[in-house]
């Protein structure tokens, strides 16, 4: 490697193969287009490609790939949720992904860790054992552990809080894990370029057309583009192209924001979340201390990061781990959250004919972008919602069907 | 810490206030079918733009109606509710 790094030193890196190729002009029309080249849009069009043979596909990025809430996340990945219809959804991800460094060809750093979240209430113990029932009926590792077991497994975390809010016990989930989440974003990209299909960076969507209630093209700033396929995946954009397909959605917009800490020697080999806290932490294999609290608590349609944030978080962090105290905050980042009022996704048909949406990814959908890519593609395909996500179709809010994930998706990402 | 300004309290900080939702008319009792109701409670413009807003004020219990451009996170003014149920 060094020896190849000096020779393109020398003779120029202009003639290197590109991860993908980067083409100059959108074609007037495609069988399908995905707005959002995040990892869900990435994905599918990975999967409409591999599993479907439909090649002529144009992935349109209005910034560049993997620059929304996908280079943003802090990565957990795992299946223990509340709900069978999420048990089963978020299990087929966790599948996929363990897979997926050799079907990419591309090392994603998948770490399995082991994944707690704390319960320092008796109503938090009891949504844990409810978790933990719902998961093993479904063939899934997760169980309720006492002080004791956490205390074995985590040494360094202070049970009893400083006193404030003891640890009572913890859902345990051993196959939760986190992963690059540049990796998937390019990985899938490589792999459906490699199958033919455009990926368009620097191309925003500025408006649907649609005609008798079918949609005929997208118009981008770079011109308009026909097609009868549309698949929006611009998490949290979602609105605002929804807006332009004219029918609402329950999603609204709130920041959610994380932080690390400058790299420490490991100690904390697990992920550890906090229901009752509101916060969680990973050490990176870095050596960071990767930290989230839950959403913002209005609306707001920007990635600005606050000093409320950090001051919030460090508070409860060292209830946790009173050590860290001294350990100085790098980077703040924010992301845009699609929030659903029941915490599950909205994915499938919609009002307009040739129209899907997969959104409501608010603060948990990057465990599931390998699902989502792989059930979008298959319902774009055949106009018809793939039996995993039919029970996140959006019309489930006026028919009163919702699917109450809350408990599992509130703080636990 | 951001602070708020309103009616009758004048310029308070952000963490005295609880976010309380878009502002939203409902429809008729009695007219409206289960589907029109179910839209209501859950949908959203949710795009961004110049939003009035609930917004509570705790240590006084005094709900507000604001406006804020939910892309900048600027507050625009403040009614009170009493002011604001006779200013459509
Ligand atoms: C701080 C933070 C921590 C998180 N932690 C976790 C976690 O630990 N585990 C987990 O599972 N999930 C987590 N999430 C959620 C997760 O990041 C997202 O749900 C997921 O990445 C969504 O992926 P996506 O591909 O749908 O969206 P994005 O990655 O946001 O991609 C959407 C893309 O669409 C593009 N776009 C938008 N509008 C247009 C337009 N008009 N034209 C063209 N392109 C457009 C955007 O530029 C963007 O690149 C976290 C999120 C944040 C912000």
């Amino acid at each position: 490697m060094p020896f190849r790094l000096l020779k393109l030193a020398i003779t120029g890196a202009e003639n290197e193969p590109r991860f993908f190729d980067t083409r100059e002009d959108l074609k007037p029309s495609y069988d399908v287009v995905i707005i959002g080249g995040g990892g869900h849009g990435l994905a599918c069009a990975y999967y409409l490609t591999r599993d479907h043979g439909v090649t002529n596909v144009a992935v349109l990025e209005q910034g560049y790939i993997g620059g929304g809430n996908t280079g943003r996340n802090t990565t957990i990945v795992r299946s223990n949720y509340l709900t069978p219809e999420g048990v089963k959804f978020y299990d087929e991800s966790v599948k996929l992904f363990k897979d997926l460094s050799s079907e990419l060809d591309l090392n994603i750093f998948y770490s399995t860790r082991g994944h707690f979240t704390l319960a320092h209430t008796e109503a938090a113990l009891r949504t844990s054992r409810w978790r933990a029932e719902v998961n093993k009926h479904y063939g899934i590792e997760s169980e309720v552990w006492d002080r004791d077991q956490i205390a074995r497994e985590v040494p360094e975390l202070d049970l009893d809080c400083g006193g404030n809010t003891p640890v009572l016990g913890a859902l345990y989930h051993a196959p939760g894990a986190v992963a690059r989440h540049d990796a998937i974003a390019w990985g899938y990209g490589r792999g459906a370029n490699n199958r033919g299909v455009e990926i368009h960076q620097k191309t925003r969507v500025m408006g649907l057309r649609i005609n008798g209630g079918q949609i005929i093209g997208v118009e981008t700033d770079r011109g308009f583009v026909a097609t009868e396929k549309v698949i929006s995946m611009v998490a949290g954009s979602t609105p605002r192209i929804t807006k332009m397909a004219g029918f609402e959605t329950p999603i609204e917009i709130h920041p959610l924001q994380a932080c690390v800490s400058e790299p420490v020697k490991p100690f904390l080999d697990t992920i550890i979340v906090s229901s009752g806290l509101h916060i969680y932490v990973s050490q990176s294999s870095r050596g960071e201390l990767v930290m989230g609290a839950s959403v913002d608590p209005s609306t707001l349609h920007s990635t600005r990061s606050t000093f409320d944030f950090v001051e919030g978080l460090a508070d409860k962090l060292l209830d946790l781990f009173p050590f860290v105290a001294g350990l100085k905050v790098t980077r703040q980042w924010a992301g845009m959250a699609d929030m659903t009022p029941d915490f599950a996704p909205l994915m499938g048909l919609t009002p307009v004919r040739g129209f899907y949406l997969d959104a409501g990814w608010g603060t948990w959908g990057f465990k599931a972008t390998p699902v989502s890519g792989k059930t979008m593609a298959h319902t774009a395909v055949h106009d018809r919602p793939h039996d995993l996500i039919e029970p996140f179709r959006m019309t489930r809010f006026t028919d009163y069907q919702l699917v109450g994930e809350k408990g599992a998706a509130s703080v636990g990402f | 810490m951001k602070q708020i300004t309103c009616p009758h309290i004048g310029r308070r900080p952000l963490s005295e206030f609880v976010f309380g939702g878009e502002v939203r008319t409902p429809p008729k009792a009695g007219d409206a079918s289960d589907g029109e109701w179910g839209a209501h409670v859950f949908h959203r413009d949710g795009a961004p733009g110049i939003k009035r807003e609930w917004w509570y004020h705790g240590p006084t219990g005094t709900w507000f109606i604001l406006r804020r451009d939910t892309r900048t996170d600027e507050f625009l003014g403040a009614l009170d509710y009493g002011e604001a149920r006779h200013r459509p």
